[in-house]
């Protein structure tokens, strides 16, 4: 099936047109990539990378929904194979409730298991887990150049130049993940708020370690001293000994669905300066000053957006970019800064989300390094955005930081070498799979990542 | 490709030694372009339009020789501009155009130059531009049109009317090529200070080619087919083209 359509990022900027095929089988999959021609092919799953990575204007796209089964967990080692084209909500479903948990999970479940190879995905966990792709055990590529069997002990140049590699070294059809056993499917939630950026940056670095998760929602929208007051939340898995009676019940694969959807007919600009501020405000205000030991369903702790289908519409008709960038711990004065920056020329960020980053990972475009990241979701249209978000990149490369190309949609191209100064590795591993340069993307394209 | 915020990183200019153009290319060149294909007939203007985009930050630019009489040319300027961009073209600026100011001597072989530069040309370039960046799946073609061809006087009646029907011509293109990818943008300045108008009295709200540049590049992050240099004139042209014959043939000029 061939469909010729306009595509975007999650953010819904800069709209290319190209032919969405669905493989039903993996020989057509092969068959695709055999027969590909000039025009750029690259793998698309859930379409959630806020930019424009998983397009390619005037060439093929690759949906993977036909090549999305999950296999049986392999209860010994705590593992699971699954193809390319599982999202984790399915993974999840399946392996709750068995008692096993995904090693990581990003803010949506609705992503691809490809796709989150590709972006080689952090969640709240990182400080100590690292990225998903130090918990991929074994990936199948299927590459121009044929098919790729490659694990951190096989190949480890090709698996390490995938995770992370924006599906520009192939198309992952199947995947090995190593999974963390789990006695619930609730979450032990301690929940402190904080009047300054400083306060909250303290308690993160000196009690983060105590958690598996952490992570910090920060209000980038008030004047003055206000800016970077923050909610901390952070948690684990509940054990079966932390539950009351009537809720230790059998693990279920109780995350919940999307419960609200955002109408199709919308007032021209429901998120704006106003409605992000009082957003921001409430979000704030309904936060608990401390509240420790709390029980939250999974769904709520991890990915609280999911419960809203299509969220992103709610930007209006111009979209949204999503800025992320990580900055190494010396560096934390770069997140005050950029926290200060939003918030003096009034660039309001609907959600700011702060974390503290464990050691970087293996692969040679992964984006966390040790120290900071900050993730800020900024409107597309006051005039002063572009160049603000320029100057962020400058501050970020200065510092030796780098921005996450699985958001990315406006880059200064120059900037990708120094951020990612090991990209070359990415190269040398297309050519071998790749040597006609086939896969590609608007992203690649616009970057200039050959 | 065009960035989030529909910033270009290459741009063929068709009338590459115009005020307007040339004034659109340093600031696009200050942000993300830094290819530049420029089309037009007078080659020693086209080299120091050259000199000012690689001053502005371009590091690819190339010329590339036109003439806005040979409407059956077009095609294949385009083209040649097209392989001299030697990939992705994110931005098509249109911005050919005669103005005479003799349109009253009824000379019928000027008004032919006047309508096949102005119109002719564009309609043939513009369509090819159009088939080009449909192909490659994505793309902003920029118009530039004049409130001369918004309610047509008569000191200018030939230009204008040309105007009118690029104006309307880019305006159906638009609708024709939605879910392409491909766009097509009208940007209608009103009076400009440049070296086409040189020694014309100003009209009001005469505008310079620095204040279009930017009403043009800020029409790039925006998918409204019309833009208005200055905004103001929206309104303006909106009381002016209701206005009675009459009372408009009152009006100076």
């Amino acid at each position: 099936m061939a469909e010729p359509g306009l595509l975007t990022g999650w953010g819904r900027t800069a709209p290319t047109h190209a032919v969405s095929v669905e493989p039903g089988h993996l020989s057509d999959l092969r068959k695709l990539l055999e027969t590909a021609d000039g025009s750029g092919l690259i793998a698309r799953g859930m379409g959630r990378s806020y930019g424009d990575a998983a397009q390619c204007a005037g060439g093929t796209v690759v949906r993977l929904a036909h090549l999305s089964a999950i296999g049986e967990i392999d209860e010994v080692h705590g593992t699971v194979e699954a193809e390319g084209g599982a999202t984790l909500d399915a993974l999840m479903r399946c392996t709750l409730r068995r008692g096993w948990f995904p090693p990581v999970t990003p803010g949506t479940r609705q992503v691809t298991l490809g796709g989150a190879v590709a972006a080689d995905v952090h969640g709240k966990n990182h400080h100590r887990d690292g990225s998903l792709c130090r918990h991929v055990t074994a990936l199948t590529l299927e590459s121009p150049g044929g098919t790729f069997e490659v694990g951190p002990g096989k190949d480890p140049d090709l698996f390490w130049a995938t995770a992370g590699g924006m599906g520009l070294t192939g198309i992952v059809s199947r995947a090995t993940l190593q999974l963390i056993p789990v006695e619930s499917e609730l979450m032990v939630v301690d929940t402190d708020r904080f009047g300054d950026l400083d306060s909250v940056m303290a308690a993160m670095e000196e009690g983060d370690d105590r958690y598996r998760y952490s992570v910090a929602w920060v209000d980038c929208t008030s004047p003055g001293r206000r800016a970077g007051r923050s909610v901390l939340t952070r948690g684990d898995h509940a054990l079966l000994e932390q539950l009351p009676v009537r809720r230790a019940r059998a693990l279920s694969s109780g995350i919940g669905d999307a419960r609200l959807k955002v109408p199709r007919r919308l007032p021209a600009h429901p998120l704006n300066g106003p409605t992000i501020r009082a957003f921001n405000e409430a979000w704030y205000r309904r936060a608990p000053r401390r509240r420790h030991g709390e029980l939250q369903p999974l769904g709520r702790f991890f990915h609280p957006l999911d419960g809203v289908a299509d969220w992103n519409r709610l930007y209006g008709p111009r979209g949204f970019v999503q800025y992320q960038f990580a900055v190494g711990p010396d560096h934390a004065d770069v997140v005050r800064r950029a926290v200060g920056l939003l918030s003096q020329r009034r660039l309001p960020s609907f959600l700011a989300v702060l974390k503290r980053f464990g050691p970087g990972d293996p692969g040679p475009m992964s984006f966390p390094m040790a120290g900071w990241t900050l993730a800020l979701d900024l409107p597309v249209g006051p005039p002063a955005l572009p160049d603000s978000l320029d100057e962020l990149d400058t501050m970020v490369a200065e510092a030796g930081g780098r921005v996450y190309l699985a958001k990315d949609a406006r880059l200064r191209p120059d900037l990708l070498a120094v951020m990612y100064p090991r990209s070359p590795e990415l190269a040398a591993a297309r050519r071998r799979v790749d040597p006609d340069g086939l896969l590609r993307s608007d992203l690649s394209r616009r970057l200039g990542i050959d | 490709m065009l960035d989030a915020f529909g910033q270009p990183q290459s741009i063929v200019v068709l009338g590459g030694t115009s005020d307007i153009a040339a004034a659109v290319v340093d600031r696009l060149c200050a942000h993300r372009c830094r290819t530049v294909v420029l089309a037009g007939r007078d080659a020693g203007r086209l080299a120091s339009a050259r000199d000012r985009a690689a001053t502005a930050g371009a590091d690819r630019v190339a010329e590339v020789a036109c003439d806005a009489l040979d409407v059956r040319g077009a095609p294949d300027v385009v083209d040649r501009c097209f392989d001299a961009a030697g990939g992705d073209v994110d931005v098509v600026l249109v911005a050919m155009g005669v103005l005479s100011g003799r349109e009253n001597e009824l000379d019928a072989g000027h008004a032919a130059d006047v309508a096949a530069a102005t119109y002719a040309w564009p309609v043939a370039a513009v369509t090819r531009a159009a088939a080009r960046l449909r192909d490659q799946g994505y793309g902003r073609i920029v118009v530039l049109s004049s409130v001369a061809g918004v309610r047509v006087r008569r000191a200018n009646f030939v230009y204008g009317s040309a105007k009118a029907g690029l104006d309307a011509f880019a305006l159906g293109l638009n609708e024709a090529l939605e879910g392409t990818g491909v766009s097509v943008q009208v940007v209608r300045p009103g009076f400009v200070r440049t070296k086409m108008t040189a020694g014309l009295q100003a009209a009001p709200f005469a505008t310079t080619a620095g204040a279009v540049a930017d009403q043009v590049v800020a029409g790039l992050g925006t998918a409204a087919p019309v833009v208005w240099a200055p905004p103001v004139l929206r309104l303006v042209f909106g009381v002016l083209a209701r206005l009675p014959a009459a009372a408009f043939k009152r009006l100076p000029g």
